[in-house]
């Protein structure tokens, strides 16, 4: 099953001075996967997604999406962005925010109707923010606007997520509901990468693991990788892995 | 000059038309395209365009030797675009800040548009007097002609809104995600800040250089303090803006001498002033009237809580007590036991209390839903 390759990376090198924040990243995600990218602040992580998804100018490097460009296989991809990153006193409303996962398909000026609104509806549904749907989104909680975030991008109904800290600054409750969603993803055979945080969490969640450090340390099944010598090498500190299988 | 004397005026006088509809026509534009400066988080913007367009009049009129207002617009929309692209470049060159940029480039243009105009005010030429008026603004020289060029702009405005409406709106909240989706950010961004120029130009003759940015920012201001819905923003900024215009024409031109620009900005944070303080959700009045009550409310129940806790040590929950006991909780008042005795938590007999089978059973489920509340 995991032999198609879903994202492939070559030579990704990204710099916003004079400094590379991104050095020769090679990367092939595999179809299928739940895969953490791991690292420390600083690490390139956030840039790394960013650059796969155009929003970043590489220096140099190519991204490919099942053997084609980004451009052309825009519509297969998701992307669920910091929570920090807008401002949620924005005069709008759950479902608005929601529905702005469809404005993709729909292209320049036509306007969202009613076939919009449905799956809008059931992206929010699915993490659970139904009773919600018509709260200014600044009286939403950090969880609640997480899974705004997480519902926007399910309506895109596309093969491959990619989610900027979606456990940051989230209580236990909502961490569950999210990971309960990434694993059902994985289910239909969807690709999910995400930028993690917490090491505890890695080997209980995710299937595959991208260790990050400016440069590429190791990319490969949890199982196989996620191991000290990785984490030394990646945060430079003597890690031991004090997580009980 | 009464009300009624004073509209009719409005529609028979030929200056005092063209003004109140020009400075109607502009509030209302500037109302409408300010709320998406503002969401931006480009509140300063207006006023760097704003004082960056002087030395474009100064070098039009330099150049052409004449005052007619659509060359010196011309001039200030060429030298706004500017200012604006070079603080876009700015920002995203350098390291600095975007406040550092805009204050650069406002004091940059404004400074050479005033030694412009020094200059100008030396040439042995009968024709430079009276552009210092851009600088604040004299709604009195307003001509049909000019009302109908921002009658004009502004439909073209409202067009292209309806039209990009959803781009906008996701630009305004998301800019990367846009991105993501396929759509040419850039060319958003660049369809905005074209209009907003064109509205401050456009206002430049009107309200002038100094006070332009009040024209974008007041009415928008006002405005979201009265929704959460981005449309009715816009709609409402329009409204306030359009008002502000047609109330400071009247003001101005029933109080002999008033200058236009200034009234109208000043009507417009009114505006403003209203809204911050009565507007039901945000406003500061029933924030603190709320905040209040809600204290109250949570005195009462905290009270209740305390009577529960007595209560439920005996087997008749309605077992009467003595008022005293309650004297040692911190937050009991007369007026508290008045008020759950009126909502009939509890009864009331001479100095005894007793709580009702309502009032514990309201006391055992007080805030057992709070987690569901808040998540």
């Amino acid at each position: 099953m995991k032999n198609n390759i879903a994202v492939k990376v070559d030579d990704l090198t990204v710099a916003y001075n004079y400094k590379p924040v991104l050095w020769d990243i090679d990367l092939e995600i595999p179809e299928g996967v739940l895969m953490a990218i791991v690292g420390p602040n600083g690490a390139g992580k956030s840039t790394l997604i960013k650059s796969i998804l155009g929003i970043l100018n590489p220096i140099a490097g190519s991204v490919s999406i099942y053997g084609k460009s980004y451009e052309k296989q825009r519509a297969l991809v998701a992307y669920v962005p910091q929570k920090g990153s807008v401002d949620w006193d924005f005069p709008t409303t759950a479902l608005d925010v929601v529905m702005m996962g469809t404005y993709g398909s729909l292209g320049w000026i036509k306007r969202p109707g009613q076939k919009e609104k449905k799956i809008a509806l059931e992206a929010l549904e699915k993490v659970g923010m139904l009773p919600f749907k018509n709260r200014q989104i600044s009286q939403l909680s950090g969880g609640q606007q997480q899974r705004i975030f997480l519902a926007r991008a399910l309506v895109q109904d596309a093969s491959i997520y990619f989610m900027d800290e979606p456990f940051q600054g989230v209580d236990a409750t909502t961490e569950i509901a999210i990971i309960n969603i990434l694993k059902e993803l994985r289910k239909a055979n969807k690709t999910v990468i995400v930028v993690h945080h917490d090491l505890q969490t890695v080997p209980e969640y995710f299937d595959w693991v991208t260790f990050l450090n400016v440069k590429k340390i190791a990319t490969g099944p949890v199982k196989d990788i996620f191991n000290d010598d990785n984490l030394t090498k990646t945060y430079g500190i003597n890690y031991k892995v004090s997580i009980q299988e | 000059m009464d009300i009624t004397e004073y509209i009719k005026l409005v529609f028979t006088d030929y200056t005092l038309r063209t003004i109140t509809l020009g400075t109607a026509i502009l509030g209302a534009v500037t109302g409408m395209l300010g709320s998406f400066a503002v969401l931006r988080k480009q509140s300063l913007l207006g006023d760097a365009i704003s004082h960056a367009a002087l030395p474009g009049i100064a070098i039009s009129f330099l150049i052409t030797g004449a005052k007619d207002s659509n060359v010196l617009l011309l001039g200030a929309l060429v030298s706004g675009l500017i200012g604006t692209f070079w603080i876009r470049g700015i920002i995203k060159k350098t390291h600095l800040k975007s406040d550092t940029a805009l204050g650069l480039i406002l004091s940059l243009f404004f400074g050479f548009g005033m030694l412009l105009l020094t200059f100008i005010q030396k040439q042995p030429n009968a024709n430079q007097a009276g552009l210092d008026k851009y600088l604040f603004g004299q709604a009195a020289t307003l001509i049909e002609s000019d009302v109908w060029l921002m009658a004009i702009v502004t439909g073209a405005c409202l067009v292209v809104l309806l039209l990009f409406w959803k781009e906008f709106k996701i630009l305004l909240f998301d800019a990367d995600y846009t991105k993501t989706l396929g759509f040419n950010t850039k060319f958003i961004d660049i369809l905005i800040t074209t209009f907003i120029v064109l509205a401050i130009v456009l206002g430049l003759q009107t309200v002038g250089v100094v006070l332009m940015s009040a024209m974008l920012l007041a009415p928008a201001a006002a405005a979201r303090q009265w929704t959460n819905s981005l449309g009715i923003m816009v709609f409402l900024a329009a409204l306030f803006g359009a008002f502000s215009g047609v109330f400071g024409t009247a003001i101005s031109a029933s109080q002999n001498n008033l200058s236009t620009g200034p009234v109208i900005v000043i009507v417009a944070s009114v505006f403003v002033l209203i809204s911050f303080i009565f507007s039901p959700s945000r406003g500061l009045l029933f924030k603190q009237i709320r905040f209040i009550k809600n204290r109250r409310d949570l005195q009462l129940h905290k009270t209740l809580a305390f009577m529960h806790h007595i209560a439920k040590t005996h087997e008749n929950i309605s077992h009467p007590h003595t008022v005293k006991i309650l004297n040692n909780f911190q937050g009991y008042t007369r007026s508290t036991l008045q008020k759950l005795v009126h909502k009939n938590y509890v009864r009331l007999d001479g100095n005894m209390w007793s709580l009702t089978e309502e009032g514990f059973k309201t006391a055992s489920n007080l805030y057992n839903q709070q987690s569901d509340n808040n998540e």
